[in-house]
This record gives structure tokens, sequence and C-alpha cells, in this order.
């Protein structure tokens, strides 16, 4: 056994400054993240304007905005929570409401905890051997289609990224149906209603606002994520949006068989593979402020509403 | 035994209490219905929930399916090394470079789990000392006021997206650390290894919170009555009582920085060279993938050779995964005793 040691005032001094350290090193990082934020705002501040936010690049990409970057982030993370939301809080409601504490829901935890932890540049591969030669080359195959599936698009980049938000989308509605007091769920069988009803009409809508968070943060994942779409569908440079009329009507939509431009991709590829990297800093820095901005206020949203209603949870239960 | 109305159990375990009423004949054509809608549900359920066993599954499949074939072609040796003739010397020597796009290719991986290496463990030690005072520092020390400030901003920081982390490094901060160490190379290794700190310290920090909050109340209330301080209490008694908790954030940190593939990409220089020198430029597994893929014919040599990469990558994060999902599931069952 170790002793104490004896001059209490001298312990005190020790754990003083123990504990002023890990204060100190806890607020230093978040001054350092303050600092990259503010760097990047003073940097793109100046970039931003009416003109940049609406108009493609011009000039051999020195000149212009980031307008179809914007469009293809928002439409490819609409895209990509179109597909994994339903995934996610179905499986989410496995767990919770089906599977028990037995094997098959630890292998599962187990699983969403592995694919979360899977390396994001890995998903890229994955979505480009699978979706892409895969899924895509099976398709135009099979329909006798020359190339039009089996190549990058926005729909195959929606679906890698719908599997690598997976896990942020079950957790976060793991989190929200447990929060449903088990009094309620009682209450609907009492009434006699099926396992079914008491889920669709007790508990998911009790737990909506908590799987909103979910999909809150998964888009903002989703938004800021580069490497899963690097062969799965986004473009250098992209004139034209991705959209496409529907035949015999007035309507557009978002064409998910074509190419796309990304905020985080524009970000990288500007940064790193212009020819003048001096001339075009100011367009790399107003995009990594309006990218920045986009998944900022999107976390911080989700972060600050998940605050709450934690908080009302306490308090109801007192 | 009254097997009448399983009220309690069934609900804690999941199971319907409606199967007792499919026994039963003289149902209404309605709640037919809804018992067959409930089965449906059921089955449906099980099928999402299994779908992230699927999704592991077809990942590992599929990267195996084009990875192994490189096997068919490139002899195994030369993932290691090759004996090729020194350009200058024109004497035979044996080189460990990645360079699959030369006259003879080389496929050496050692150059691409060093520089992985050269990134992750100093990254991982770094971010654990600092996601250990930070994780401290919200579990036992920050007011409740000073908590609510610091751990969303932690949450805010591990969203930052990682292009976003990578080009500030690249315009400001890689420039700084070049005056302050006076490196000869911009881009090195210790560039990369801080900026995947910046994603890795805030999921160290909150797993180390975690733990430390899910150690009961009487234990620290046991050593202020031996009459320890409180930082003596964090030392002696709850840091090695959330030792394992501890160890699982450095595991799962240490994962997520050998998966890092932006930043390093974009700051770490990307010489495909064998070197042990944190101040030296670097590529990791993931920044090749990144960088060769979208130029590289499908089916090809190195096309194969690179999704073999991504298998080893794959196959050691799965394993620090496993790991520390192994080490995290201990601890919980112990504290539930």
């Amino acid at each position: 056994m170790t002793r104490f040691p004896s001059n209490t005032r001298s312990r005190k001094i020790a754990g003083a400054f123990y504990e002023g350290l890990c204060a100190g090193v806890a607020l230093l990082t978040l001054a350092a993240l303050a600092w990259l934020l503010a760097g990047i705002a003073r940097g793109g501040w100046g970039t931003i304007s009416w003109e940049f936010l609406t108009q493609p690049p011009d000039n051999g990409m020195t000149a212009g905005g980031v307008f179809p970057a914007i469009f293809g982030t928002v439409a490819l993370t609409l895209l990509m929570i179109f597909l994994a939301l339903p995934l996610g809080v179905s499986a989410a409601i496995y767990l919770t409401e089906y599977a028990g504490p037995g094997i098959a829901a630890r292998v599962i935890r187990a699983a969403v905890n592995n694919l979360a932890g899977v390396p994001s540049i890995v998903f890229g591969l994955f979505g480009l051997g699978f979706f892409v030669l895969f899924i895509g080359r099976g398709l135009d195959a099979f329909l006798g289609e020359k190339l039009l599936f089996g190549q990058p698009a926005m729909l195959w980049a929606a679906a890698t990224l719908a599997i690598l938000v997976l896990p942020v989308i079950i957790v976060s509605t793991e989190e929200a149906l447990h929060a449903v007091p088990a009094s309620q769920r009682e209450a609907a069988y009492a009434m006699g209603a099926t396992k079914w009803q008491v889920l669709s009409r007790v508990v998911i809508p009790q737990a909506r606002s908590g799987i909103l968070t979910g999909a809150i943060l998964g888009v903002a994942r989703g938004a800021g994520e580069t490497a899963p779409i690097l062969f799965t569908g986004c473009a250098y440079y992209l004139p034209r949006l991705p959209i496409v009329r529907i035949p015999d009507t007035p309507i557009w939509m978002i064409n998910p068989l074509d190419q796309f431009m990304q905020l985080s991709y524009h970000v990288f590829i500007m940064s790193t593979q212009s020819h003048n990297p001096t001339l075009v800093r100011p367009i790399v820095f107003g995009t990594a402020l309006v990218l920045v901005t986009l998944t900022f206020l999107m976390n911080l949203g989700a972060i600050l509403w998940r605050r709450r209603y934690r908080r009302m949870r306490e308090q109801a239960r007192g | 035994m009254d097997k009448g109305i399983p009220l309690d159990n069934s609900l804690a375990h999941g199971r319907t209490p409606v199967v007792r009423l499919r026994a039963s004949e003289g149902l209404s054509a309605r709640r037919r219905r809804q018992v067959l809608l409930d089965w449906l549900a059921e089955k449906y359920f099980a099928a999402a929930g299994g779908l992230a066993i699927l999704f592991i599954l077809l990942i590992f499949i599929f990267l195996a399916r084009e990875g192994l074939q490189a096997f068919r072609t490139i002899d195994p040796m030369r993932f290691i090394g090759a004996m090729t003739e020194n350009v200058i010397t024109e004497q035979p020597e044996f080189t460990t470079t990645w360079q699959p796009v030369s006259e003879v290719p080389k496929y050496s991986l050692l150059p691409l789990m060093m520089g992985s290496a050269l990134i992750a463990i100093p990254a991982t030690l770094f971010s654990g000392l600092v996601g250990l005072a930070c994780g401290i520092f919200l579990s036992e020390i920050a007011s409740r006021r000073l908590r609510e400030i610091v751990k969303p901003g932690m949450e805010l920081m591990a969203g930052i997206p990682t292009v976003i982390i990578g080009f500030f490094i690249l315009v400001s901060v890689a420039s700084l650390v070049q005056d302050l160490f006076h490196t000869t190379r911009r881009l090195n290794a210790f560039v990369g290894a801080l900026g995947v700190s910046v994603v890795i310290i805030p999921t160290i920090a909150t797993l180390v919170e975690d733990a430390m909050r899910a150690i009961p109340r009487e234990i620290r209330e046991g050593a202020y009555a031996l009459g320890a301080t409180r930082w003596e209490t964090i030392r002696r008694v709850l840091i090695p009582s959330s030792m394992s908790g501890i160890a699982a954030a450095l595991i799962l940190g240490m994962g997520r920085a050998l998966g890092e593939t932006m930043i390093v990409l974009m700051v770490t220089g990307n010489a495909a060279v064998l070197t042990f020198n944190l101040f030296k430029s670097v590529r990791t597994m993931t920044a090749t993938l990144a960088a060769e893929l979208g130029e590289v014919a499908q089916g090809s040599e190195q096309y194969h050779a690179l999704f073999l990469v991504g298998l080893v990558l794959f196959v050691f994060t799965f394993f620090l995964n496993m790991a520390a999902e192994i080490v995290i599931s201990r601890m919980r069952r112990r504290l539930r005793l």
C-alpha cells in the first residue's frame, strides 16, 4: 500500500496543480478549435458574396463561385439520408425493441461499432467495388444497357455514404427509443395493442425528435466526408447541375445517375491539385467557410436540441 | 404458475405478448390482420438489424475478392521488397519502395505501413495524453456549467470535416511547425500526426469521460473518507479503475488514426519511401489508396494491389475495433457486478 504524504498543504497544492493542468489542456484544446474556425472564417470572409454562392466556377476554375458544389452537396446528402434513415431507424428499433439482451443483439452491436470504425477510404473502395462495379455493371448487363449504372454516379456515392452514417443514426435512434418510458409501452399493451401498434403509434412518435437529431448529425457527417466519394461519383468540374427533367412534365428532379461537384472534394482538389495555388487560395478559403458553416450549424443545432430533450427527460424522471 | 399473462417478462425481453392470441381461433378478421402486420413488422426489423453484419461482411468480401487477385500475378515477396538495379551504381540492390508506375512496378507495403505507423502512433500518444486530461476534466473537475460549454465544443470539434483540418494545416500550421522545429520538409509525418490528433482527441476524451462517469459514486466517497484529496482520488482510484476504458479509448483512437485519409493525404508530403524519421515526408496506406485508385485501370495489377492495401487496412482496423469492443464489454460486465 502506498501511503498518502502527510503534509496536507503540499498535497492540496499538488492536487490543484494537476487539476489545473487538466483544465488548461481541455481549454487549450477548445482554443485550438476556435483558432481553426477563426482562421477559416477570416480567410474565407472576403470571398463570400452573392455571386460566389450562386455562380458556377469560371475561367478554368480560377474565378466564379461554387454553386454547383453547394447544390451537389445538398443533393448528395438528401439522397444519402433518404437511403440511410429508414434502414438505421429500423435497425435501432430491432436492437432496442426486439432483440433483447441475447447474443444476436451483441453481435449486431459489435458490427455497428465496427462499421463506425471502418476507415472512410475503405468505404470508398467498397463503394467502387460493390456498388459501381458489381451492382452497377450487373444491372447494365441485366438490362442490356451499355454503360448506364456501371459508372460513378450520385446514387452510388449516396449509397456508400449511407452505410458510413448508418452507425450515427442507429446510435442516436437507440438513445431516443430508450428515452421513451416503459410505462407508456405497458399502457398501450394493456389496451390490447400489438407490438407494431405500440411502436408505430406510441414509441416512434415520442422518439421523433431524437431520431431527427440523429438524422441531422448523420447529414452533417455525410456532408463533410470526402474519401468515400472520391471514386464513386464526384467530379472535379461539372458546369451543369446533376438534374434531369421528368419526361413529359415540367418537373425537374435530381439525377441520381449523374456525377456531381461537392464542397469537401472541391476544397481538397483546389488546395492540392490546382495549377496556381496562390491564385485560387481565396476560392478554397471561401469554399471551406461555406462547408464549415453548413456542418457547424447542423452539428450545433443537433447538439443543442439533444441537450434540451435530455434535460427534459431528466426532469421527467425527477 | 399462471401462464396466462406474461406481462413483465415478455416486455423486458422483447417478446410480443400478442403471441398468446395466435393460438385462439375465434379472432376477428381485423385482429388477425393486426397480428399478421405485427409478424411482418418483426421480420422486417430483424432484417434491418442484420444489415450492419451484412455490410461488414460485404466490405470484407469485396475487398478480399479484388485484393487477393493481386497474388495471381505478383509474387508475395514483392509486397515486402524487390531486387532491382540501382540507377547510378548499376549494382543490384534490395529496395523497399511503393512505386507501382515504373518500368518494374514496386509494390512493397513496408513504407506504407511504416508511414501509417509514423502517423498513428505519435498521434495516439499525443491525443491519449490530451484526451485523458480532457476526459478527467469533463468527468471530475469541471463544474456543471463549464462542462456544458466544453462538452459541446468537443462534439463540434469531432464534427469538423477532415478536409477543412487538412486545408488549414496546409496553409498555416505547417509553416508554423517548420519555423518552430527547423525541418527540411514542410509537409511531414509530424504535421500529419498533429492533424490526425484533432480528429481523435474528441473520441478519446469522450470515451475516457464515459469510463470515469461509470464508476460508482461510493468508490469516490470511500477515497474521500480515507482522507484523499480530489486529485489523489483521481490519480490513485479513478484512473486505475477506469484503466480498461482508457485502454479501449486509446485502441479506438489508434484505429481512427490509422484510417484517417484526407488529412494525411493533404499534409504528409506523400513520399512512399521507408523512413523512421518523424520529420520526413511519409505516405500512409490510406493516402495511397486515395491518390492512386482514381487513376488506375480497373482490373489491372496495380488495381488489385491497391485493393490488397485496402484489405490490410481493413483487417488492421477491424482487429483494433474488436479489441476495443471486447475490453469495453468486459468493463461493462464488471461494473454491473
